[in-house]
Formats: C-alpha cells, structure tokens, sequence
C-alpha cells in the first residue's frame, strides 16, 4: 500500500496509509507533510485503495484541506488583536504598580542605609540577597545592615534551630521590606514576560503595524482603538492623536491649542524630531500607521513597501517604544522618490540632540 | 465585446456595461445576473488579464494551482470554469474570507502554505496540472512561479500578476519587470506579457508555458 501512495521520489502522498474518514489524520498530514516532487496523487490514490475514483479523492483532500486550514488559521490568529489588548494594557498596570511600589520600596530601604540604584535593582539586591535566604554563604549584602537572616520565610523560626546566626537580628520590619522587594521583584519579572508576550504577538496580529511602529506601540494603538478593526477605520488624523484624548476635549472646548500627538510620540520618527516639526512628523507617522493597520486588518500580508516609504521618510526604527535605541543610521536614508517628507525630515529630522534649538 | 476564449467565462450586462462574469455562489457580495456573478478586472489581475485578450490558455475543467489566493476572490472565479483548483495563501487573516469562498466550491482545495517553499504542499497538489495562476505580493514573484514549475504539465500555461512594487518601490517598474522575466526565462518561455496599468498600476501580466525538461 506504501508502495502504490509513494510519489517518483518516493515521498508518500498526503493519504498514504489512511482511510477516506480519517479527516483529522489528513489533516496533520496537510500541515505537516511535504514532498520534493509532486505526482499524480488522485490517480495513486485510486491504485493504493484510498478513493474509489476521483470524485471520492477529491471529497476526502476537501475535507482534509478544509480541516487543516482551519487549523492553521486557529493556531496563527491565536495570539489575536483582544489578546494583544489585554497584554498590553496588564503590561502598562504592572509598570505603574512596580513603579509606585519600587519607590516606596527605594524609600523604605534608604532609610534603613541602603544604597538604592533604582526601583526594581533595589528589590532585587534586597530579594536575592544570600543573608536573608536559607544559604548563608557570607555573600556582602548590597541591601546592607537591615538584612535579616530570617526574613525569607517568618516561619522558619518555630521549625528551625538557627543556632549559627544572631538572635539579635532578629528584625519583623526588615522581614517586611524583605518580603515587599520579593513582591516587587516578581512583578517586575511579570512586567518583562508580558512585554515579551506582547513583542511576539504584535507581528502575529498587524505586521505591518508592528515593523512600522514597533510591536508595543502597535499594540498600544489597537488598545486605544479598541481592536485592530477599529484601528483600522479610524483616519489617521485621530490615531495621530490617541492617547491624547484629554488635550483633544479641552481643545474642542476651546481651551487648549490641539494635541499634535498622542501615544505615537514615543516612536522616534516623532520624539527625535525638533519641536517646532513634531506636528508634521506625527501627521506623517500617523498616516503611514494608518495605513498600514489597514492592510493589516484588510488583507494581513506582510508589505515590506510600507516600511521602505517609512523609511524614506526620515525615519529612524526601533524594536520597541521608549528603548532609547537610536538608529541614528537610518535616520538620514536618502529619501528616494519620497517627495515631501524626506525634504522636511532632511533639515530637521532625527538628529539625536533632542533639542529645541529651533523652537 | 470580444468573445473570452474560455468556456464558463463571458461577458454580461451589469449596469448597462458589458463586464466579465462566471457561473458560481456569489462569495463577496458580487452583483449577479440569474446564475451568472461579476468577475471584476478592477479588483482581479486574472480578470484584467483576461480582458485585456491575453492568451492565458485556460479552459473549463483545467486542474489549477493558485497561488496568492487572498480572500478567494480571483480563485472562487477560477474554480469556477476550472477543475480541481488549489488555492495557496500563506496569511491566515485573508485566508478566513478563502475559506468561505471555498465553502461552496467543492473542487477548490484551500492550503495554507507558504508559496515560496512547494516542498511543503508538494505532497497534496497533484503533477501535471493545466495552469498555475500568480498572484503573490512577496520579493522574488519570478523565482516563486520557477520553483512551482514542477506542477504544471509540459504543455501547461503559466499566468503571473508580477507587482514591481513588492520586488522594490524605489525601481522603475520596467527594470524590475525586466528582471523578473529574466529570472523567469531560467524555466518558462514567455510568450505574452502586458502591463496591467492604469487598472493595476505598475502590474505585468505575463504568460509564460514550462521550458521542456523540469524546472
């Protein structure tokens, strides 16, 4: 039966050893299989017994193929655009607990005489630091003096003779401020996994939108629109300002001058630019995301075009939003057959200082 | 109106206008006429193609390979008048919309495979077919159409789309062109091509049959 699935190559065809019903196996065989060379697959098919004649060969690979392109389909839009939402809106409210704890973290642990770098390296001195777990290896406390041995875990004290270490130290705030690094330290740790998750998914969920804006950016914007379908059917005059919603309503109220940018300020393309053009480089960025939400959400193939046009705009890409990565190489591409912007992002485009020399 | 030169494929009236149509299940809202459902050259390279009187050679019944399928608009037509149609998109958000076309169509086989790599799908589109319609947006549309060359029979007919855009938006399109029909000439005669303009700006419809031997 092998012999007659077999095709010149010797590669089995998608229904070599199967039965017509076996729809789910056929279905993994689509997906998974391969040969160098095709054959007269209908025909071997017929031979081998797997169909009775074409029309049952061609009901059978319908099913089959039916059956794996939903699959595949399942799989790849796993990671979907509600998903990337949720990620990236958890990702923002971690930051901002770790933020707010990690100061009173830093507050609280200067007090006690403790060199305090940052937020989350502060929790992770006084977490990890060795005098305070169950291994005393005599490591240097970074965390310094108020590190108790016994912080780790309060109970260790009813079970467990601790004759090697001082009674003296015992210490209930230093088991508080212990147990809040810990605390600090494991959502810090959340913060980076989510921001990973929301990285590997952008690109799965708007391609496009992800290699122009960056894949946290992108999922912020979809976030703000709701879903990548609004996104997509919103002109670009408002996503140039999502995110700015509170100086958009105080401008309609007529209080305030119009907000020229919203969260697309933290693409470089707008934050490196001089102030006086920052304007015209958000409205610029943002049609060009508009669009390419739009074929994200539309069609969903890649276009490395949208890029090239970005680029030839002036436009210095990074990976990710606020990573303060300058791609000052790209900063100047000469603009070919980009017409306007690459004039206006020549003189004043990225430069790197930041300044408001112009303004 | 020219006579199309494939059975299952005709011009009809929609709106006062003569205008490509096939016998089939509306799939995307298309107006119909009695069993009969505008095929429009506006959003079909295939469709232009035909209108413009290209040779494609296709004819009712051909076992077909599609790549670049979409949404299925252009393949729901094609499996239409064609036989046994294998339609291979590679992204899954377009592929949704090809697998509804293809709901109804019982010879339309959809396979979410990258056209780049034939390996992978090799093993289910069968040998010696008709045609193999191009419509890929990627770089290297020439070297897609030669690595697929093993599935289309000897006197088969290759018809390509080739989007200068997708190969560099900074060339002129007729140099990109040039290259493509280049590299395509590694193992296909070309024996038509023209530019699908201003209808598919910056677009070369080309058809081409397999040199002898295999590519």
């Amino acid at each position: 039966m092998t012999d007659e699935s077999d095709g010149p190559t010797g590669s089995p065809g998608w229904f070599a050893g199967l039965g017509p019903g076996d729809v789910d196996a056929a279905a993994d065989r689509i997906r998974e299989g391969g040969a160098e060379r095709p054959a007269d697959w209908p025909t071997l098919a017929v031979e081998s017994g797997f169909a009775d004649g074409r029309e049952g060969y061609d009901e059978a690979l319908k099913a089959a193929t039916t059956a794996a392109a939903r699959q595949v389909i399942e799989e790849r839009e796993g990671a979907d655009d509600r998903q990337l939402v949720h990620a990236v809106s958890a990702m923002d409210d971690l930051e901002r607990v770790v933020n707010e704890l990690g100061e009173r973290l830093v507050e609280w642990a200067t007090s006690r005489g403790t060199d305090a770098d940052g937020p989350v390296e502060t929790a992770r001195a006084i977490a990890e630091d060795p005098t305070a777990g169950e291994g005393d290896t005599g490591g240097d406390s970074v965390a310094g003096k108020g590190e108790d041995p016994e912080a780790a875990d309060p109970a260790d004290d009813s079970d467990y003779p601790r004759a090697t270490r001082d009674p003296e130290a015992a210490d209930p705030a230093g088991e508080r401020l212990h147990g809040l690094a810990e605390r600090v330290l494991s959502l810090a740790e959340e913060r980076d996994a989510t921001r990973a998750f929301v990285e590997r998914a952008a690109p799965a969920v708007a391609p496009n939108l992800a290699a122009l804006a960056g894949p946290v950016l992108a999922a912020r914007l979809i976030a703000l629109a709701g879903d990548l379908e609004s996104l997509a059917k919103m002109p670009a005059g408002t996503v140039q300002v999502l995110g700015a919603e509170d100086a958009l309503f105080a401008h309609l109220r007529g209080d305030a001058p119009s907000p020229k940018h919203g969260v697309i300020y933290t693409h470089e393309y707008v934050r490196n630019t001089v102030r006086g053009e920052r304007g015209s480089a958000a409205r610029a960025l943002a049609g060009k995301l508009a669009i390419a939400a739009r074929v994200d959400h539309y069609s969903g193939d890649r276009r490395p075009e949208l890029d090239r046009e970005l680029e030839a705009m002036g436009n210095a890409r990074i990976p990710g939003t606020g990573s303060g990565v300058r791609a000052m190489g790209n900063a100047r591409i000469p603009g070919t057959g980009s017409g306007v912007m690459a004039m206006r992002a020549g003189p004043t485009g990225v430069t790197g200082t930041g300044g408001d020399a112009d303004a | 109106m020219p006579e199309v030169p494939i059975e299952g494929v005709t011009y009809r009236e929609f709106d006062g206008e003569q205008r490509l149509a096939t016998r089939g299940e509306p799939v995307y809202g298309e107006p119909t006429d009695g069993e009969w459902r505008l095929w429009d050259a506006r959003r079909s390279k295939l469709g232009a193609t035909i209108e413009l009187g290209l040779e494609t050679g296709l004819s009712a019944g051909d076992g077909v390979l599609y790549l670049g399928a979409a949404g299925g608009t252009t393949v729901s037509h094609v499996a239409d008048f064609a036989g046994p149609t294998y339609a291979v998109e590679f992204a899954p958000r377009p592929a949704r919309d090809l697998l509804a076309a293809a709901e109804r169509r019982d010879r339309l086989f959809p396979l979410l495979k990258d056209a780049r790599e034939p390996e992978t799908y090799a093993h289910v589109v069968e040998s010696g077919l008709d045609a193999l319609v191009q419509d890929v947006a990627t770089r290297g549309q020439a070297e897609v159409a030669v690595r697929n060359r093993r599935f289309l029979a000897d006197d088969g007919r290759l018809v390509a789309a080739i989007k200068a855009r997708s190969e560099d938006v900074a060339r002129d399109p007729s140099a990109v062109f040039e290259d493509a029909l280049a590299t395509l000439g590694e193992a296909y005669e070309v024996l038509e091509t023209a530019r699908l303009d201003p209808v598919h700006a910056d677009h070369l419809a080309v058809v081409a049959r397999p040199l002898s031997g295999d590519g």
